[in-house]
């Protein structure tokens, strides 16, 4: 592609996250909780080479660790990591869903523990199953919509 | 066993072994012997919400082992009222005792307990969520009255979607191999967990809205309350709940050796003449709450 197409800016250092899940890219953002002083780009529904759409995040100056990357499964689990050096891919990575959630995503059961300001962090743990099933520590339910449990 | 917070915690050889010691225990549940093992000893008993068998068969159970028992039921004379965070409630009176049990309205508030306490915490209902030690005193009733826990044909009737006893209860029976049925009014069905846990492990029996399509198969009919406030219109809820009122017509038409169990209070779901029967466990049951709790607390706290 050449540069006059290009929509955005490539990065000379940062990080890129690609194959998000088309409209995803804000749930993203607040799971990741980067400070908002951070230069970044936010594709949504752009063109898939694979065909379909997707949503594409630049950060510049930012390497994700692979601790925090993996927190974009929670909402978009086919996402890409991309962590670019000197205008080069030196890593890419799948995220992966982590084991167990603490202090991110809160209890959709409004009856839950965890929801009335007792002084614990929350904890999610992910289901054996490939459902990809987060189930809340405290009450045993399971989160209903990820994305929509990410505390704000 | 340090806790006792949910009926997923415990294994198979666990849950035996709780039941091994109650059957030790009953003659001491009834008076007939004495113990002072837990001399000394102080339980926390600490009740958010209201209950009648829990609390008392709890109590008892510590009295008869000979300890002391120190706590409220109901919030109204406490520093919650104030405001005070479960966690900060739960911190004073694992000062104050040996072990606590604890009631309360909100799911999860036994495992956050757990976290704050310095003594083992013993879940005595936690809102919708789990009630282990009534799961207990139902597996120590049925291996008591049928002699196993494995091979028997278990219907669960009433109000299957709400009814925290019979969640667990469903868990901890598919542990040992059963066949359960499940018999309940629509939009008061098993949750989809519940029920796709049976499926995966072989043990789903039926699903329907009669008693009558199952009671003829059935080993144990275990029947629970339908809750008045689940229906906006109480002519529907009398409708349903007629539908599910199980006299000595509809007992009288299962197997010789069935037994009729209820987590109680029940209301009006089960007749009175059904008292009677030698059918009718469920007081039965509601005693055995005592070896059952005697036995955790012995184990909680003595240590054993």
């Amino acid at each position: 592609m050449s540069q006059k197409y290009m929509k955005v800016e490539k990065i000379d250092h940062g990080t890129v996250i690609d194959h998000i899940l088309p409209a995803k890219a804000f749930d993203v953002l607040r799971v990741l909780g980067l400070s908002d002083d951070k230069s970044m780009s936010i594709l949504v529904n752009s063109h898939s080479k694979k065909g379909g759409k997707k949503d594409i995040l630049k950060f510049e100056d930012v390497e994700l660790s692979a601790e925090e990357a993996n927190l974009v499964a929670l909402v978009s689990p086919q996402a890409t990591i991309n962590i670019i050096v000197g205008g080069k891919v030196v890593r890419k990575f799948n995220a992966e869903a982590p084991k167990v959630v603490r202090g991110i995503l809160t209890c959709s059961n409004p009856n839950c523990i965890s929801n009335q300001n007792e002084p614990i962090t929350t904890e999610f743990t992910l289901g054996s199953d490939e459902g990809h099933r987060y189930v809340c520590s405290y009450c045993e339910r399971e989160v209903v919509d990820l994305a929509k449990c990410v505390s704000s | 066993m340090r806790h006792v917070i949910s009926v997923h915690d415990l294994s198979v050889e666990q849950i035996i072994d709780v039941l091994d010691r109650a059957e030790g225990m009953i003659d001491i549940a009834r008076g007939e012997a004495v113990t002072d093992c837990l001399k000394g000893k102080v339980l926390g008993s600490i009740f958010f919400e209201p209950s009648t068998r829990t609390r008392l068969s709890f109590e008892t159970a510590m009295n008869r082992l000979g300890g002391g028992v120190v706590g409220f039921a109901g919030t109204e004379a406490t520093s919650v009222v104030k405001g005070e965070t479960l966690a900060d409630t739960i911190r004073m009176v694992s000062g104050y005792a040996d072990a606590v049990v604890l009631r309360h309205p909100h799911e999860g508030a036994a495992k956050l307990a757990t976290e704050f306490s310095d003594v083992p915490v013993l879940n005595a209902g936690d809102g919708a969520g789990q009630h282990p030690t009534q799961t207990l005193l139902d597996l120590f009733t049925i291996r008591t009255e049928m002699g196993r826990l494995e091979g028997l044909n278990i219907s669960l009737v009433g109000d299957l979607r709400y009814g925290r006893t019979v969640h667990s209860l469903a868990f901890a029976l598919s542990k040992f191999g059963n066949t359960i049925n499940l018999v309940s009014p629509e939009g008061l069905e098993m949750p989809g967990e519940v029920v796709e846990h049976l499926e995966d492990s072989g043990q789903f029996g039926i699903a329907c809205h009669s008693p009558e399509e199952v009671v003829s198969k059935t080993d144990i009919l275990y029947v629970t309350r339908i809750q008045k406030e689940r229906f906006p219109d109480p002519v529907e809820y009398e409708k349903v709940a007629g539908k599910y009122r199980i006299d000595p017509e509809l007992v009288s038409q299962g197997p010789d050796n069935m037994i009729v169990m209820h987590p109680l209070p029940r209301i009006n779901e089960i007749t009175p003449e059904v008292d009677v029967m030698p059918q009718a466990k469920y007081w039965v049951q509601a005693f055995n709450g005592v070896p059952v709790r005697m036995a955790l607390l012995s184990m909680v706290i003595g240590g054993d």
